[in-house]
Order: structure tokens, then C-alpha cells, then sequence
């Protein structure tokens, strides 16, 4: 089980440091400073890092290693998952996960992982039981609890900690019941030089907000629910009903949370809704190279394309860039290589391009690599897999509630190579 | 105000400071105090001085406080182990506490604090809420209970917490449940001998039931559990499968992992041909898909386990090899393995696609992957012939970028290429040359010295190129100077006229100026072979070699068997088992998968170590020596080729049932030996006799009898079970002598040499005539086949049953152990026939216990046929009669001991039942065989009644004068031992 976690700064500094079992020395994460120097970049640090008598176990985000010391055979994952979820929580706690932030509520964030995690094994990991746990620090509670002398720590068990929905507590009222969903599908795609896609997939989930007096039973139904063959829900989604009749029955949690997530492979059912058309050429002798690309709309479903942003890591070789955008913005860190081009909303009558030159170091051959555009978009009010809601009911309570379904279609990781 | 004020106190004074802030008569100071306290303990500095002021504080109603201080004392009660006990009566007082919060907190601080004098005191309130009322408080005390394990085991035992701990996992509440599941988990895991998670189908039942209720970690929990039973059949098998399956679409994906686990473990139980297998291989596809869309880590994890799910079973993601093709931003870690996969995936269907992909990546920045994805596009073209064109052309477009790592890399996947598909591509070499200049890395330099010597003869300027080798020779690694040598010499064997001054100059360079034994070595032996005997040189170094094939970089089928029970754990990451890395490897057990029940595969389990095909469906239990000697006589005469019909319903007794097998193979008609092997097992339930009814297997052909029946060979030592060595086998009896025919394979990566072989003592005295002579070392995937004779005089033993053997096969990597059964039809020796005389007066001698009756069904030979055909396998027929429109045949046998054995065969026309009558045995007295006085086998007294074909009134046997005794037989001499021998076969009178 997970022994002890370590909280390191991208310079390398550890900060924080909680044992669950005896304590562990901090020279264990030596091991992980040593991987971490021969990674290029924070990102390409290993997960798994074996030592002679621990392995450790890390993950990224925000700019800090959240590193997990295991003695024994554990799954990663369960431990890996975990990290995040410590993340999370930290992220729903504070606003941001950073290290100023955790160093401001350093003794908030010791009682949550004490309560999250007992002898290793995950005790509450659920944000609404951890937040009747230890209540979130707000500017208005320090200044009451200064004042009164009351804590920030609940004394009452949580009540939906051993209920049969353990993810909702009971006694919720509010006097606006409303629920909405959020349909976010992401595209991943790589497309090829030549314009023709080469893996295209969707990763949708449905995010919810619902706030619900009571004990409300919600069924949601869609229109195509065949669409849905590879789906991971929320633990609070009755799967024999998914299995039967195809629809989702839920007694919701209270607030945000993700419904469901779903994955759409199928190539067919992918539409591209963006294309790029590129010329970007280094010339052997010159040291001068030419660049150009226009974005356009493709499979749109008469939606427009906003949010769009391009960047591109260009060689090492390239010293300078001087382009004109037709439209937006765009920046060339010399330093870094990388370009970014603001382009906002593509307006089908005149495509956004940008063109331009390229200063190449002088005297070296021409770079051997080709950037690879990396695009960003989004579309509103469209699903691009095609899924719809047909209707969501309520049992179970007696009020109407208001409900609402937005949709939305996202670059994921959108690659296009030159 | 936020808590990093915490850490400003940095004055000369701090500790002193707290001090008095933590005694203060103020609530509200001393919370801050104990804050401050926290706060730099936090950042890893000493603190443990306070520790008397802060237990001080630990008296309170305030609950944060209260938190803040047990926070304290679990960190520092190791270090104050006197102090901490000042703590204790606060923890007892709390465990009583009305609100199951406070209870539950109590216990489960009192657990952390590993101090052994708190140990006793644990002990009552532990009990308590181990019983509480409350399930929050309950769950926290089965942590609890793994907690104190880990600190005094002893105390656990002895308080019966381990029993309290089992009773939870009938909790009413799943969360409770899980906990102790996961509690258990980690004792046994400590503790591997202890049968603590004593699995059953009632508690799999509860764990199933607890699995849908569960919180995420204790779905995670229950899933390794479950991972470990095993079922008892593959009904049982897929019953569970069947409600994991929903875990395949949880959101965690430590869940979805585990649930894989599980699947891919019983899977293995469940034949091939059911549906139900081919819905769940579909279901495992989306779920590992959609980890690949986690974060990174998680990403990297699933890939690590994808690989060696792709490599047990490729069906599964074979349609799914777009989702590994490598993002660029990407990381490093997650790119590599993807790689992988996608080489593993790649086929004739895939490749085109593949390799575009590879050639993308080759010129992407990051030059481990790059260099990585050069490689696997020679791996491509070892592992799809059918590419291999392509591949090579690949590799040369990306050798004119004459980037340099790139070209290193790909001359040596090229050199590889070279191996696997000798004299197709030499036409690159010239391209190959044109780069030698820029080779710096050892592995390149290497390959490119091994090209340039391998097709010496078709490069003009080989020489020349060697020798500019050559001129640094000192500076070059190991590897390069071994091969430079080598290659050296290779052109001196094909150009010797011009390359002479430069084979002594490398011979030299090796042998006398190098400090290296195995440069050193590796010259003398090429010296001396060129000295003496320039043919012999040619053809040790000029050899043909062996080709490579792709499955080099696979894991080894047992182990990765071993690995695909560990699936997300940690094991599976490294891909090593884990007591190759566990701290200590306390007696980690080893897991394995469970052997199939299907119909299919069913010849591998490993406790089978059949000697005929038939016998591979042997029960352990074996019959008394009464039905094996029924067993030997019971012909079995079924046509062969119509699939043998020898149910269950002629079988009158156990015995028959034991022997009849096999016999009607033997009858086979114009088939020849080997056709009816496999039609058999169906025929009968447990056919140990099988031998003997090979026998009749003989060409059609009346009189031209070529030997002796031998059964098809059968897998006698699966290579699961031998580190990769596997033996089949057979045995055969040819013009008197005995063989044991085996073919050994290496399905294990590494070359084995140095076989021999050993029998154990046996009941017939079978020993190996010769050692085990296997010429060359076996290369991996090779076969080698041997016939090893035998002879029967090493020393006997009774065997249980009478026909086993175990043998013992030693390699250079260990000793292996199995047992097989011996048809005993090879025992049958060529002198057989007895007088007519002596048989008529042992015949009427062999008292009554000693006969025994089988019928054998649908055998449609004449009697003549049937003589004939068991001559071939020495069984001689004395007298023939007929008698009421059937042929009566006597028959006599004898083995290699010098038992005899009478018998009397029935066979009515146009009937086609052989009835198969009293078959005694008799010894005559003193033979050869030192053990058969104690081995004599006997008829067992097994008289028929009633069979159901045959007709009851007609097996009594038929009036003969020369059998006037009812047909009863006797052993010449039977000692008293011999009958109690038998005994048990006279129990089994219908």
C-alpha cells in the first residue's frame, strides 16, 4: 500500500512530506532526482521508478511531482489514480493546485491526506464526504473561526459515507432544483502531410452540475445510444439498466461531477471539422525558408469554428520567423522554437492564413525534421460524434426541476504533419 | 492569514518558543502552537522535543486539535516510546465515545502508533470495535487489524483478530468488506503460507456481491482477490467472468485493470469453442483502448500490461493498432512502449500502414525514439516476410538523410535483415559502405565489420575496407575487435591468395598484444584451425547459421504465463516475476494460470504423462494389478476407422473399462498404425490397456506384420513444467528390442546441451541400454529426435500402477521429473508361444481366482485376422476351436519377467463382440526376472454377468474337454504375496 508521498517543486525541492506508515527517509527520492536529470524535460520523468527497496510511483501536474513511495506488490495504477485524485481534491479544495497554495494551507492539506488515506488504503476520496470531513478554507470561515473559536474540522460522521449511495449526502435542499449537462467531446487526430487522416478517435464525457433537493432518481436517454459501445460511468450509474434498455438511471451526486466518459473509435463516425493547408519548405542552399498555412472549416454541420489557436515546435535550425496573419495574433520564441498563432473565429467567406519567411542558422544543412502543427478549436452547440439527449426524466421527488443540455466539440490532441 | 505563517518562526528560540505557546492556558494559542508544530514537521524538521507539551494538549474537545495532535504522535511516538504511553488512556477513553467518529479516529491512530508497549492496550478497544455498531468504526478497525500485524503478528494470532477479521467479510456493509478483503490482502501477502484468504465458492459468492457495492478501492481490492481462486470448473469459471464484466466500464482504471486481470486468468478455463469466449475476447478490446486516453502515467501503465496481453493473446487488439500510433507530444516513456505494441501488432494485413507510421517517427527530434523506431522497422521486416522488401528500401531512404544515428542504427537492424533473409538484399551493401566513415558507435561498427565479412567475395575492396579497420584495432571496443577478427578471417577462407599478410596481422593484434582472454582466445583457435586443417576451418567458420526469427525479444511463454496473473501490479511494469524484485522475496508464491477444461487442450494438463495417445486421458487413480492384466488382454476389435465404439455400455466391469481402450485401434484395417491414434480416447472412459489393443492396429494385410503396434507419440513433459524443454514421446518394440522414441524441443530462448536420462526403479525392470545421445546443443524452437533402446534388467519395483515409469532429464539448466504409463504390449517377448502340451496342463492349473472377462465391441475381423494381427505384437495363438459357429482362440503370451499369460478369445460371426475370456497368467518358475517372484500378475477373478451384447448364457464358456476345469487356469507357481496383490480386483466382482 502507499507508504509514504513526497511533494517536489520543479527545482527539485521537496516540500511537503507525509507518511502513512513509518516514516520513510527522504533520501529515498534521491532515485527519483537522478530520473528526473536524465529526462529532457519534467514531463518525460518515468511513473515507475524501481529502487533497491521502494519503487516510486509519480505523477505530474501543475508543475509538481506528487511522489509515492510502495514497499510492497501494489497495483500502480490503483496508486497512480490515486495520485490524481489527490490532486483533485486539492484542486477542489484551493482553486488552484500550486505550491504556494499548499504551502499557505499546509495543515488543511495534512488533514485531508490523513483522512483520505489510512495505513495505505484509500479511506474517502469522495469531495463531498471529504468536505463535511474538513471543511474548505474560505476567507469568510477564517475570519468566523478566529473570531468563535470553532474549526474548520466537521465532528459529525459524514452521512452519505456508508449509505448505499455513499456519493450523495442526504437532507440536500435548495430552492432552485436545476440540473444541466455538458456534452464535451474532445478529437484526437493525427492527420498526414497530404491532408488524409491517419487515426481520428472522440473522447466524449458528460459533465453534469446538478443540484437537486433531496433524493432525486434520474433517468437520461439518448437518441443514439448505439453510438456508446466503449463507456466508463460514474459508480453511481445502474449498468444493468445500461445493458438492457440502454439508458442511463442515476441517483445523482450532489453538484459537479462526470457522468460518464465514452470513447468513439470507429473512423467513419469521426468528422474532421478543421483542415490545414501548409507549405513549409527549407531550402538546401539558402538560408532562408518559406512558410504558409491556411486553416479552413471542413465537417462543421454549419456550426463556426471558434477558439482556434495553431502552434508548432519548429526545428532547432530556425533563428527567426517574419510572418503576417491575416487575422489574430502570433508569436516566435527564438528561444524555445515554438510558434503560436491566436487565429479566434475562422470565418468561412475569408479563410485565416499566414505567411511568410523563415531565418535559417546560416551554414547548416537544412533541418532534418519537420514541425508538426498542433491545432486547437472548439465548436458550440455540437456534438461532433452525433449524440443527442432525448430526455431526462426525474422520480422519485415531487418539484420540477430545471434542466438544460449544452453541447460542445474540442480539439483533443489535433495533429497535423508537414 | 494563511498557514505559511507557520514557517516564519525561524529565530535561535523556536523550539523554546513553541514550548511555552503549547502550555499556554488559551485554546486558541495552543491549537496555533500545535499548527506551528505540524507545520514544520511537514518540511521534515525535528520536532520530537515537544512531545510531552503536545500529548499535553491531546485532552480536548476540540476535534481539530485532537487530529492535529494524533497527527503529531504518529510521527513521533516511535522516537518517544516511554512518552507515548502517557497517550494511552486518552485512546481508551476515546474508543468509548458516543459519536463513532471520534471511536473510529481513536483506533485508527492508536494502530499507527507503532510503539510495542501500546500494542497490549490496543488489544480490548480493538476488539470493541471490531464489533462496534457502526460500520465506519468497523472498517477502520479491520485496517486496524492489518496494522498491528505488521507490528506484532504474534499478538494478532494469538487474540483470534485474524478469525474476527474473516468473519468481516460477511459484513453486512461492502465498505466494510472491502477493508477487510484489502487487510487480509496485506497479511497474507506477508505472510504467503498462512491460508488466510481461504477462498470458496460461498465466500467468492459474498466477494461478488460485495464487488457491485464497493467503493472504487475496494472494488480494486476484491478484484486481486478474486484473481487468486481458482475455480473448480470452467462453468464456475465463466459464472465469475460474467459478473466482472461490468467492472470493465468503471472509470478508474485500477478497476478496469483488475477486472482484466481476472478475465484474462479464467479465461484460460473456458474451451475455445463456447461462445461465451469469443463475447468476452470483444469486450476486453474497448476497455484497454479507453485507457489510452488516460493521463500519461496511467497511460504508460496500461501500456506495459497491453504488451503482455498482446503477447498472450494478439486476437484481442489485433484490429487495434491505430490507437498506438505515437502523438508528438507524447512523452518519451509512453512513445517507446507504444512502439512496441505496435511491432507486436504488425502483420501482413497492418504493415503498410506500419511502416509509414515508423518512417514518420524516424524523423521526429528525440533521438531514443528515433532510434528505437529504426529498429523496429527491421524488426518488421524479420517479423512479415512479406515486407521485408519494403522495410529494406525504407531503411535506405532513411540512411540517405545521412543523419548520423539514424544511419548507425539502421546498418544494424540491416545486419539483422542479413541473418533472417541470407543472399536476397546485398544489393544495399554497396549504399552500407558508403557510410562506413561515419560510424562511431561500437554496435554499428560491429554489424557493418560483420557484413563486409559475411560477403566478402562480393565486395571487391573487402580487404582493403577490413584493413582500415584494422589500424585502430586497440582503440575499438570488445565487440568490434572480436568481429573485426572474425571477419578477417572469413575473407582470408574465401580470398586466400590476397589477404594473407592481413589474417596474420589481426592474428597477431589478437593473440599477442591483447590483454583480452576472449579476443585472445578467439585468435588462437582461428590460428590454429587455419594451421592445421584449412577445410575443417571453412566449414567451422563459414558454416551455415542458424536463421534468427522474430521471437527473440519475447518474453519466454512461462514466464510471461506467470506475468499475465500479475496484471497491474507492479510485476507486470517490470515485467520480471515478483520475487525478482519483492524486498526480501519472502516465499512469494508463484502464481500460475489455470489449465483449461475444455475440451481442446486437454492433453497438456501436466499431471498426464501419457504413454499412448489413449492414456493422456488417464485418471491419477489408477486400477488394481487385477483389471491391468484384464487390461492387458481385453482386445478391444473395433473397426478404427469408424471412431471406436466401445462405450460404456459394453462394459460390464470396471476392468473392462480400464483395458478395453485402445484394443480397436489396433484392429485397424488397411490404415497403418498411426491414422486411428487420436479417434480413440472418445471411445473409452479410462483405457490404461490401451497398449495392448494397439496391438491390432496392424496393415489389413494378413501375414505381413511389421512389428509391433506403437501408439503416436504424446507430450509427456509439457515445457510450462521443464523451463521450456518439451518431451514427447512413445514406445515401440521392434525384432526384440525396446525403444523409447522421444523428441525433445526447446521452446525455452536459450540454447540446452548436456541431456541425459535416468529411469526410477520400475516394475518390469525398463532401463535405459545406452546414454542419452543428443549430438549438437538444442537451439531454441529446435526439435531433436532420439531412440533411446531400453533393456529390463535394472532393478525392479512395483509400480503403482503396474506400468508407470518415472524418468528424470537433466539439461544444462536443470533436472526435470516426469512419469508416463508404457503400453505393455512391448514387454510381450518373442518366445511366447507356449506348447500346447504345457498350456493345456497350466491352463486347467490356474485356480479360478485368476480369470477375468471382457468383451470387446464392434471388431469385425475373422479369426483368422485377429490371430494374426496379435502375432505381431507376440501374442500367439496356441489353439483355435470352433464351437457352436464361434471361433474359439488360445492364446498365449509372455514378458520379459517370464510371466505367462493364457487367454481365450470368443468370437462369434457375423457378431461383432469378442468376448475375451479367462486371461491368466502363469509363471513359470525360476526366470530371469529377480523380481518376479513378487511381481507375478494374476488374472483377477472377474466374471462376467449379463453383457449387454455378448448375451450372459453365452459367455459361460463352452464345454472342452481339454478344459473340462470350466476353462480355469493357474500360475504354474503363485506365491501368497501375488494373490494379496490381486486382491483388489476380486473385490471388484459384479
Amino acid at each position: 500500500m502507499i507508504h509514504s508521498l513526497f511533494l517536489i517543486n520543479a527545482s527539485g525541492d521537496i516540500f511537503l512530506e507525509k507518511h502513512w506508515k513509518s516514516a520513510v527517509s527522504r533520501s529515498v527520492c534521491d532515485y527519483f532526482f537522478e530520473a528526473q536529470e536524465r529526462a529532457s524535460e519534467a514531463e518525460n520523468v518515468p511513473p515507475v521508478i524501481p529502487t533497491p527497496h521502494h519503487c516510486l510511483l509519480s505523477v505530474y501536474r501543475h508543475k509538481i511531482f506528487f511522489v509515492a513511495v510502495i514497499q510492497s506488490e501494489v497495483p500502480p495504477l490503483f496508486v497512480i489514480e490515486f495520485l490524481h485524485r489527490v490532486v483533485d481534491t486539492f484542486q477542489d479544495y484551493f482553486g488552484v493546485c500550486s505550491e504556494v497554495m499548499i504551502k499557505d494551507n499546509v495543515v488543511v492539506v495534512y488533514e485531508v491526506l490523513e483522512e483520505m488515506l489510512d495505513n495505505g488504503f484509500p479511506l474517502a476520496t469522495e469531495s463531498n464526504i471529504l468536505k463535511e470531513l474538513i471543511k474548505p478554507p474560505t476567507i469568510l470561515r477564517t475570519v468566523v473561526n478566529t473570531i468563535t473559536g470553532s474549526t474548520n474540522v466537521g465532528d459529525q460522521l459524514p452521512t452519505g459515507q456508508l449509505s448505499v449511495v455513499p456519493w450523495r449526502r442526504t437532507g440536500v435542499k435548495y430552492t432552485n432544483n436545476e440540473a444541466y449537462f455538458d456534452v464535451i467531446e474532445e478529437i484526437d487526430a493525427i492527420i498526414d502531410k497530404s491532408g488524409s487522416t491517419i487515426t481520428a478517435e472522440i473522447q466524449g464525457v458528460i459533465d453534469a452540475c446538478v443540484k437537486l433537493t433531496g433524493m432525486p432518481d434520474l433517468t437520461l436517454s439518448f437518441m443514439n445510444p448505439r453510438l456508446l459501445d466503449d463507456v466508463s460511468f460514474h459508480p453511481c450509474v445502474r449498468f444493468k439498466r445500461w445493458e438492457s434498455e440502454r439508458i442511463l438511471s442515476f441517483i445523482p451526486p450532489d453538484g459537479n461531477f462526470r457522468l460518464l466518459s465514452y470513447h468513439v473509435s470507429a473512423q467513419n463516425l469521426v468528422a474532421i471539422p478543421v483542415y490545414v493547408k501548409h507549405n513549409i519548405s527549407f531550402r538546401d542552399s539558402s538560408s532562408l525558408g518559406r512558410f504558409e498555412i491556411t486553416v479552413g472549416p471542413k465537417q462543421t454541420m454549419g456550426k463556426t469554428i471558434e477558439g482556434v489557436m495553431v502552434t508548432s515546435q519548429m526545428p532547432k535550425g530556425v533563428l527567426n520567423m517574419s510572418l503576417t496573419p491575416s487575422q489574430g495574433t502570433h508569436i516566435f520564441d527564438p528561444v524555445t522554437k515554438l510558434l503560436s498563432w491566436d487565429v479566434g473565429k475562422i470565418n468561412p467567406q475569408k479563410l485565416p492564413s499566414l505567411k511568410g519567411s523563415m531565418n535559417l542558422q546560416a551554414g547548416t544543412s537544412k533541418p532534418d525534421e519537420n514541425p508538426t502543427i498542433n491545432l486547437q478549436f472548439k465548436i458550440q452547440q455540437l456534438a461532433i460524434s452525433g449524440l443527442k439527449v432525448n430526455r431526462l426524466d426525474m422520480y422519485g421527488e415531487k418539484y420540477k426541476p430545471f434542466k438544460g443540455i449544452k453541447y460542445m466539440t474540442k480539439a483533443g490532441k489535433f495533429q497535423v504533419r508537414t | 492569514m494563511t498557514d505559511s505563517k507557520y514557517f516564519t518562526t525561524t529565530k535561535k528560540g523556536e523550539i523554546f518558543e513553541l514550548k511555552a505557546e503549547l502550555n499556554s492556558d488559551k485554546k486558541e494559542k495552543k491549537k496555533e502552537a500545535v499548527k506551528k508544530v505540524i507545520a514544520s514537521m511537514t518540511v521534515g524538521k525535528d520536532v520530537s522535543a515537544l512531545f510531552p507539551d503536545v500529548v499535553n494538549c491531546m485532552q480536548t474537545d476540540n476535534l481539530e486539535l485532537k487530529k492535529l495532535v494524533y497527527l503529531y504522535l504518529m510521527n513521533y511516538a516511535k522516537s518517544q516510546p516511554d512518552m507515548a504511553i502517557m497517550a494511552v488512556n486518552t485512546f481508551v477513553k476515546d474508543c468509548e465515545d458516543p459519536n463513532p467518529l471520534i471511536r473510529a479516529l481513536a483506533v485508527r491512530t492508536m494502530g499507527c502508533i507503532r510503539v510495542d508497549k501500546i500494542t497490549e492496550y490496543l488489544c480490548e478497544p480493538l476488539r470493541k470495535c471490531l464489533k462496534d455498531e457502526d460500520p465506519y468504526v468497523r472498517k477502520t478497525a479491520a485496517v486496524c487489524v492489518a496494522k498491528l500485524h505488521d507490528i506484532n503478528a504474534q499478538l494478532v494470532e494469538d487474540q483470534g483478530f485474524l478469525d474476527t477479521l474473516k468473519d468481516l467479510i460477511s459484513d453486512s456493509n461492502p465498505m466494510v468488506v472491502a477493508n477487510a478483503v484489502a487487510a487480509l490482502s496485506e497479511i497474507a501477502e506477508s505472510h504467503p503460507s498462512s491460508n488466510l484468504l481461504d477462498l470458496n465458492p460461498q465466500s467468492i459468492n459474498k466477494l461478488l456481491t460485495a464487488l457491485n457495492e464497493c467503493t472504487e478501492w475496494g472494488q480494486i481490492f476484491i478484484l486481486d482477490c478474486l484473481a487468486n481462486y481458482m475455480p473448480k470448473d470452467d462453468r464456475e469459471a465463466q459464472s465469475i467472468c460474467e459478473r466482472v464484466t461490468p467492472r470493465l466500464s468503471h472509470a478508474n482504471s485500477a478497476v478496469v485493470l483488475s477486472a482484466v486481470k481476472v478475465l484474462m486468468k479464467f479465461m484460460e478455463m473456458l474451451s475455445k469453442d463456447l461462445d461465451y469466449y469469443g463475447t468476452l475476447l470483444k469486450k476486453l478490446a474497448p476497455p484497454l483502448v479507453t485507457l489510452l486516453s488516460a493521463e500519461p502515467e496511467l497511460q504508460y501503465v496500461a501500456l506495459r500490461n497491453i504488451n503482455l496481453i498482446v503477447q498472450k493473446r494478439p486476437e484481442i487488439l489485433k484490429h487495434e493498432m491505430k490507437v498506438f500510433f505515437v502523438k508528438y507530444n507524447d512523452p518519451i516513456y509512453v512513445k517507446l512502449e507504444k512502439l512496441d505494441i505496435m511491432i507486436r501488432l504488425a502483420s501482413q494485413a497492418n504493415i503498410a500502414q506500419v511502416l509509414a507510421e515508423l518512417k514518420e517517427y524516424a524523423t521526429e527530434v528525440d533521438v531514443d525514439f528515433v532510434r528505437k523506431a529504426v529498429r523496429a522497422i527491421g524488426r518488421c521486416a524479420i517479423k512479415v516476410e512479406q515486407s521485408a522488401e519494403r522495410c529494406v528500401s525504407t531503411l535506405l531512404d532513411l540512411i540517405q538523410t545521412k543523419v548520423n544515428y539514424v544511419v548507425q542504427e539502421a546498418i544494424v537492424v540491416i545486419k539483422d535483415i542479413f541473418r533472417k533473409y541470407p543472399n536476397k538484399y546485398e544489393s544495399v551493401i554497396a549504399t552500407l559502405c558508403e557510410n562506413l566513415d561515419s560510424l562511431d558507435e561500437p554496435e554499428a561498427r560491429a554489424a557493418m565489420i560483420w557484413i563486409v565479412g559475411e560477403y566478402a567475395e562480393r565486395i571487391d575492396n573487402a580487404d582493403e575496407l577490413l584493413e582500415s579497420f584494422l589500424e585502430g584495432f586497440h582503440d575499438e571496443s570488445t565487440q568490434v575487435q572480436l568481429q573485426l577478427l572474425t571477419a578477417i578471417v572469413k575473407l582470408f577462407l574465401k580470398k586466400p591468395t590476397e589477404t594473407q599478410e592481413l589474417v596474420q596481422q589481426v592474428l597477431s593484434l589478437a593473440t599477442q598484444d591483447s590483454d583480452n582472454p576472449d579476443l585472445r582466445d578467439r585468435g588462437y583457435i582461428y590460428w590454429r584451425l587455419l594451421s592445421t586443417d584449412p577445410v575443417a576451418a571453412k566449414e567451422v567458420v563459414l558454416a551455415e547459421k542458424p536463421l534468427i526469427s522474430e521471437e527473440t525479444d519475447l518474453i519466454e511463454p512461462t514466464l510471461l504465463d506467470e506475468l499475465i496473473c500479475y496484471i497491474g501490479t507492479l510485476a507486470s511494469v517490470y515485467h520480471k516475476p515478483p520475487s525478482a524484485f519483492v524486498e526480501g522475496s519472502r516465499g512469494v508464491v508463484h502464481k500460475s494460470l489455470p489449465p483449461r477444461t475444455g475440451s481442446s487442450e486437454s492433453a497438456e494438463s501436466p499431471e498426464a504423462a501419457p504413454s499412448a495417445g489413449q492414456a493422456a486421458e488417464q485418471p491419477a487413480v489408477i486400477p488394481a494389478q487385477g483389471d491391468l492384466l484384464g487390461d492387458l488382454l481385453n482386445l478391444d476389435l473395433g473397426p478404427p476407422v469408424s471412431g471406436p465404439p466401445l462405450a460404456a455400455s459394453s462394459v460390464q466391469m470396471g476392468a473392462v473399462d480400464l483395458l478395453g481402450g485402445g484394443l480397436d485401434s489396433l484392429m485397424g484395417g488397411g490404415g497403418g498404425f498411426a491414422a486411428p491414434g487420436p479417434a480413440v480416447p472418445a471411445s473409452m472412459g479410462a483405457p490404461l490397456g490401451s497398449g495392448l489393443g494397439d496391438l491390432f492396429d496392424l496393415t489389413g494385410g494378413v501375414g505381413t506384420l511389421s512389428g509391433s503396434y506403437v501408439a503416436p507419440k504424446s507430450v509427456w513433459l509439457p515445457a510450462m513444467k521443464a523451463k521450456g524443454l518439451e518431451i514427447s514421446g512413445t514406445f515401440s518394440r521392434q525384432v526384440g528390442s525396446i525403444s523409447m522414441d522421444l523428441v525433445l524441443t526447446n521452446k525455452a530462448l536459450q540454447v540446452m546441451s548436456d541431456f541425459a536420462i535416468q529411469f526410477n526403479r520400475n516394475s518390469f525392470g525398463l532401463a535405459p541400454a545406452a546414454p542419452l545421445q543428443v549430438h549438437a546443443p538444442l537451439a531454441p524452437n529446435q526439435s531433436v529426435e532420439i531412440s533411446l533402446p531400453l533393456n529390463t534388467v535394472g532393478s525392479v519395483m512395483k509400480m503403482d500402477p503396474l506400468n508407470n515409469l518415472q524418468v528424470a532429464v537433466k539439461n544444462n539448466i536443470d533436472v526435470f521429473y516426469f512419469s508416463t504409463l508404457y503400453p505393455l504390449h512391448i514387454l510381450f517377448v518373442e518366445d511366447g508361444k507356449m506348447e500346447r502340451q504345457m498350456f493345456l496342463a497350466t491352463w486347467k492349473d490356474i485356480p479360478n481366482e485368476n480369470e477375468a472377462q471382457f468383451q470387446i465391441k464392434d471388431c469385425s475381423l475373422s479369426a483368422d485376422a485377429v490371430s494374426s494381427k496379435l502375432q505381431g505384437s507376440n501374442i500367439f495363438t496356441i489353439a483355435k476351436r470352433n464351437v457352436e459357429g464361434q471361433d474359439m482362440l488360445y492364446q498365449s503370451l509372455k514378458l520379459t519377467n517370464g510371466i505367462w499369460v493364457l487367454a481365450e478369445l470368443r468370437i462369434q460371426p457375423n457378431n461383432p463382440t469378442f468376448t475375451v475370456r479367462p486371461l491368466p497368467l502363469a509363471v513359470p518358475v525360476p526366470l530371469a526376472c529377480p523380481g518376479a517372484g513378487r511381481t507375478v500378475p494374476v488374472g483377477s477373478p472377474l466374471q462376467q454377468r449379463g453383457g449387454s451384447r455378448g448375451g450372459a448364457e453365452r459367455s459361460q464358456p463352452p464345454e472342452v474337454p481339454w478344459l473340462s476345469r470350466g476353462a480355469r487356469c493357474s500360475p504354474l507357481s503363485l506365491s501368497p504375496s501375488s494373490l494379496t496383490f490381486w486382491g483388489a480386483g476380486g473385490e471388484r466382482r459384479c
